[in-house]
């Protein structure tokens, strides 16, 4: 028998500041505006795939449902292809929505345990970070690394295919002003005056 | 003409023939590409997943570098155009981000004042070359090639800078200035997988196969593309669509490399031999083929 959980939620459960800090990130101030017309859902090409629409991400969001918002798979399978956001008939920015969910699950260390898209994206961050530029070998590697590193045996023939055409090195491309973008980086982080 | 190019990561790796032929036709159309020096990666979708300020601030470096240029700035790959381009208008339209990103700049000895203005290469060519000057350089005209063109997402969306967003035409006209035929393609706009095809496989790769498959069926005999992302999505992966799909085979090409070849260059020097899946024996076909 299913272990019986509580279903519904209680108004004291929401966080009510939640929906005030997305909405004053850059791009996401009309979240309050949604009329949910579930355009967003119809014109996302990935929404057969997701746990919540984007319809029902935006309603959770706004409404202050903060746990659903950042642990679901939906905001991870989002593929950044604005079809929803040039849809929308409130000019909300739904994929920028999306990210600023993104970057509040990283943060709280809440994404879906399994899901190697996060980890893809903070292994991204570290190696620009390191050198300015990425190297799609290196990121596989540890991407495969990090999640299931026998994964990266299905991945052969592809990478066997791509150093056939000279599309893949394993030299790791880099800038040569690495510090200079570290220091540049770290003060666009940096809260006011706490820069170093 | 003159611009400044930003190239990006993909184009020195796996789109490599993105650059290589774009190179040789703005060669031969007498454009000049000025790379600007030690540019970083724009961040794509990624870094903007884990940051926000930071990953402007990443990718105005690159504003800042091409602004002393004074020249258009050429982006070929759509996350690139697109990271650069929003950029733009974010530092413009916020306040509070323009602060933090001039901060960051400034600890790197940098200043954007926002004068850049960022180009795609099929913008360029259609609006500043002209259609007129590409049909004069057209030595072998693509003659009976079917072609689904397919734009993918960034370069139209969310800003439409230059086509329309849902159902864009110039890639179309374009490559009918080659002499190509172009047949109709309602998927022109719809995701290639982005990234998802290599983390949610299940996922990214059936896109991939939506968009093959179509092309099948409109009797496509190549797919032409204007991103290394798009290109790697639906040329590397068609032997795993036929694993777990359908077996459904048509190459696909940067639409830069057809235009190269209708200027009379060979496949190896716009680096037709770096595809997974052949386009050769389709050019073949249309006694397109060359032989180097």
């Amino acid at each position: 028998m299913k272990p019986v959980r509580q279903t519904i939620k209680y108004e004291a459960e929401r966080d009510p500041n939640f929906a005030r800090e997305i909405a004053a990130i850059p791009g996401c101030e009309n979240l309050p505006s949604c009329f949910q017309c579930g355009t967003c859902s119809a014109a996302c090409l990935v929404s057969t795939f997701m746990d919540y629409t984007p319809r029902r991400v935006i309603a959770l969001t706004r409404s202050g449902f903060k746990d659903e918002a950042l642990r679901c798979q939906t905001i991870w399978l989002c593929t950044s292809c604005y079809a929803c956001t040039v849809e929308c008939p409130k000019e909300i920015q739904i994929t920028n929505i999306m990210y600023a969910l993104k970057q509040r699950a990283i943060r709280e260390k809440v994404y879906p345990k399994g899901f190697s898209i996060p980890v893809l994206a903070q292994e991204f961050y570290k190696l620009v970070l390191k050198r300015g530029r990425s190297t799609e070998s290196w990121l596989v590697i540890r991407l495969f690394w990090r999640t299931n590193i026998l994964k990266i045996l299905g991945m052969a023939r592809l990478g066997l295919n791509l150093l056939r055409t000279g599309r893949m090195s394993f030299r790791a491309d880099s800038i040569r002003q690495t510090r200079e973008l570290q220091r540049l980086l770290e003060a666009a982080e940096a809260e006011k005056g706490m820069a170093k | 003409m003159r611009y400044a190019y930003y190239p990006g990561c993909s184009l020195k790796g796996t789109g490599k023939a993105y650059e290589e032929s774009l190179l040789s036709v703005f060669r031969t159309l007498g454009v000049e590409l000025h790379e600007i020096e030690d540019w970083n990666c724009c961040g794509a979708t990624s870094y903007s997943s884990v940051h926000n300020s930071a990953a402007f601030a990443l990718a105005a470096r690159n504003l800042a570098l091409a602004e002393p240029l004074r020249m258009d700035l050429v982006a070929p790959c759509a996350a690139c155009y697109l990271v650069l381009e929003k950029t733009k208008r974010y530092i413009r339209n916020h306040p509070h981000l323009d602060e933090r990103v001039r901060r960051g700049l400034q600890a790197a000895g940098l200043r954007y004042e926002g004068n850049v203005r960022v180009r795609h290469p099929l913008d360029v060519l259609v609006n500043d070359v002209g259609l007129d000057a590409v049909r004069a350089k057209v030595k072998r005209p693509l003659d009976g090639l079917a072609v689904a063109p397919y734009y993918g997402c960034q370069v139209v969306r969310p800003y439409s800078t230059f086509d329309h967003q849902t159902y864009p035409v110039l890639m179309d006209r374009l490559l009918e200035a080659a002499g190509a035929k172009v047949v109709r393609y309602p998927l022109k706009t719809k995701c290639c997988g982005g990234s998802l095809t290599g983390t949610q496989p299940d996922v990214g790769v059936r896109l991939a196969w939506f968009l093959i498959r179509e092309a099948k069926k409109r009797g496509a005999d190549v797919i032409a593309t204007l991103c290394p992302l798009c290109h790697f999505n639906l040329d590397s992966y068609q032997d795993k669509i036929a694993r777990t799909c359908e077996k459904v085979s048509v190459p696909t090409v940067y639409f830069t490399q057809l235009l190269g070849l209708a200027f009379g260059h060979s496949e190896k020097s716009l680096g037709l031999h770096r595809n997974i899946v052949s386009a050769h024996a389709a050019l073949a076909s249309r006694s397109l083929a060359t032989a180097g």
